[in-house]
């Protein structure tokens, strides 16, 4: 087990919440309540400052990547350098896992950590391009109080590089680097071929810096607090908070702010051993609720499970739910969002989906199953993005957690109780081209 | 110096020409398309991926360096 920096649930207690406001904040803090609560933006006045501060800080990227910061932000640098580029930065907040809702909260509840953390990071880099990606359907009101915020900078003089506001379409790949960059340059939303990478080559061919924006927010703490106070919850080889969404057999979201290394049974309440857990969404893994309560949330332990920290996604499945209808309805919706460029990925998701309807519906046919391990091995790393690998590590972790289930179902039983689907899964999905612009 | 031989899975179009010409690196999966050995090209056989890359109608093969 992971040492964690914090022994006492008390010493957590006082470092955190960090990014979420504390108990006496207000909803939606505005500019004044933010520069009371943590102090002006501290700009460095020099390019490639703040990276040295990251370095020691140990910030990774919180969009489910994992990828150290300080490495993103000098790769960015050099790029820009050699190849005599002006370089761009954006804030990803497209959040197209349709099971996290995190970045959206953070959004409402605290955008001008974002916002400081994009213009912090545009200084460091030398960009002259800043931009806020966001997802378009879940703009409900995030997108007023994002323009709002922008106002209240504006008028304060706060921000060096003005910011744009751009909407991701509500597509499950429209949130990776590549299919962004795309589409913020013109495109659909759909992914590129890697490489070049968008740190290399991106937006109108310039070196860009995708950041998620939770990742903004800690950094925009990190320049205030110094490296040393970010390494004051977490473990030592993965420090800081992150923010999680935990869905409990209730089903609704909670948003909660945890240091890594948390206990996941501190996360999961009253779940039993017989029931299941999904770590990291619909690209992520399944697994026995017996086996998750045994673990912490870094991917030191989680790795250990086959699974990863990701996007900071935890659910438990209730008792009264089948793992294998939930399942299919997930994959079923990855092979709609697959954008079918590449031929595995086109061809294998569809037959995947179509293959754990099957086992979770009435009578399986006796090939399906093996038919449906053979496909997930062969997508895998087969396309240009990870859809595919992420759809077949989800479905052997299907496979291998509900196995119990299969066999239920052939003799014609299933653990479902109700017909209410559990997972959130959107209704609509691409239809036309004209979805994924 | 190792070379990797990768496939542009985006411009791949399933034609099959690269496992006719590269049987010992390249297998088509049940649809058509490459499965690559992700192995560094083995010296031996470097005159040979050179051609599949330039015989790919797609041009979708690439030979990348380190």
């Amino acid at each position: 087990m992971t040492a964690v920096a914090s022994h006492t649930a008390d010493a957590v207690a006082q470092e955190l919440p960090r990014l979420l406001p504390g108990a006496d904040g207000r909803q939606g803090q505005d500019l004044r309540g933010h520069f009371s609560r943590h102090g002006r933006l501290p700009y460095r006045d020099q390019p490639g400052a703040l990276i040295g501060d990251l370095e020691a800080a140990g910030l990774t990227g919180r969009g489910g990547a994992a990828f150290p910061v300080h490495r993103k932000l000098s790769a960015v640098f050099e790029a820009a350098r050699k190849r005599r580029r002006v370089p761009a930065v954006v804030a990803n907040g497209a959040e197209s896992e349709p099971a996290s809702d995190k970045d959206a909260t953070l959004l409402w509840l605290a955008p001008h950590l974002v916002f400081d953390g994009l213009q912090l990071v545009a200084e460091a880099v030398g960009a002259d391009t800043a931009v806020l990606y966001t997802h378009a359907d879940r703009a409900r009101d995030v997108g007023r109080r994002l323009r709002q915020a922008i106002a209240e900078r504006e008028s304060a003089g706060v921000d060096r590089v003005p910011v744009e506001l751009a909407e991701a379409p509500p597509r499950f790949l429209a949130g990776s680097e590549t299919a962004l960059v795309n589409h913020l340059g013109g495109g659909p939303a759909i992914p590129t071929f890697i490489p070049p990478r968008v740190t290399e080559r991106g937006l109108n061919g310039a070196p860009t810096l995708v950041q998620n924006v939770e990742t903004l927010a800690h950094l925009a703490l990190i320049a205030r607090y110094g490296p040393r106070w970010f390494r004051a919850v977490g473990t030592r080889d993965e420090p800081g908070s992150m923010l999680a969404t935990i869905r409990r057999s209730d089903g609704h979201p909670r948003i909660t702010e945890v240091p890594l290394g948390i206990p996941l049974r501190e996360l999961l309440g009253d779940v039993r051993p017989e029931q299941a857990v999904l770590l990291g969404g619909y690209h992520g893994m399944w697994l026995p609720a017996a086996q998750a309560l045994r673990l912490t949330m870094d991917n030191r332990s989680l790795e250990q499970a086959g699974a990863r920290v990701g996007a900071g996604i935890v659910i438990a499945l209730p008792a009264d739910r089948c793992g294998l209808v939930e399942t299919a309805q997930a994959v079923r919706y990855l092979a709609m969002e697959s954008a079918g460029q590449c031929g595995p990925c086109l061809n294998g998701l569809p037959r995947m989906a179509a293959a754990l309807a099957e086992l979770a519906g009435g009578r399986p046919r006796p090939q399906t199953r093996a038919n449906l391990e053979r496909w997930a091995g062969s997508v895998a790393g087969r396309g240009a993005c990870h859809h595919p690998d992420g759809a077949a590590r989800f479905v052997q972790s299907a496979l291998a957690t509900f196995g119990h289930e299969v066999e239920r179902h052939l003799r014609g039983r299933c653990s479902a109780m109700t017909p209410k689907p559990f997972l959130p899964i959107p209704r609509h999905t691409a239809q036309s081209e004209e979805d994924w612009t | 110096m190792s070379e990797k031989l990768v496939v542009n899975p985006i411009d791949c179009e399933g034609h099959g020409v690269c496992a006719e010409l590269l049987p010992e690196m390249i297998t088509l999966d049940e649809w058509g398309y490459p499965v690559i050995d992700s192995r560094p090209v083995p010296p031996g056989l470097v005159r040979h991926v050179r051609t599949a890359v330039s015989g790919c109608p797609a041009l979708a093969l690439r030979l990348l360096r380190g």
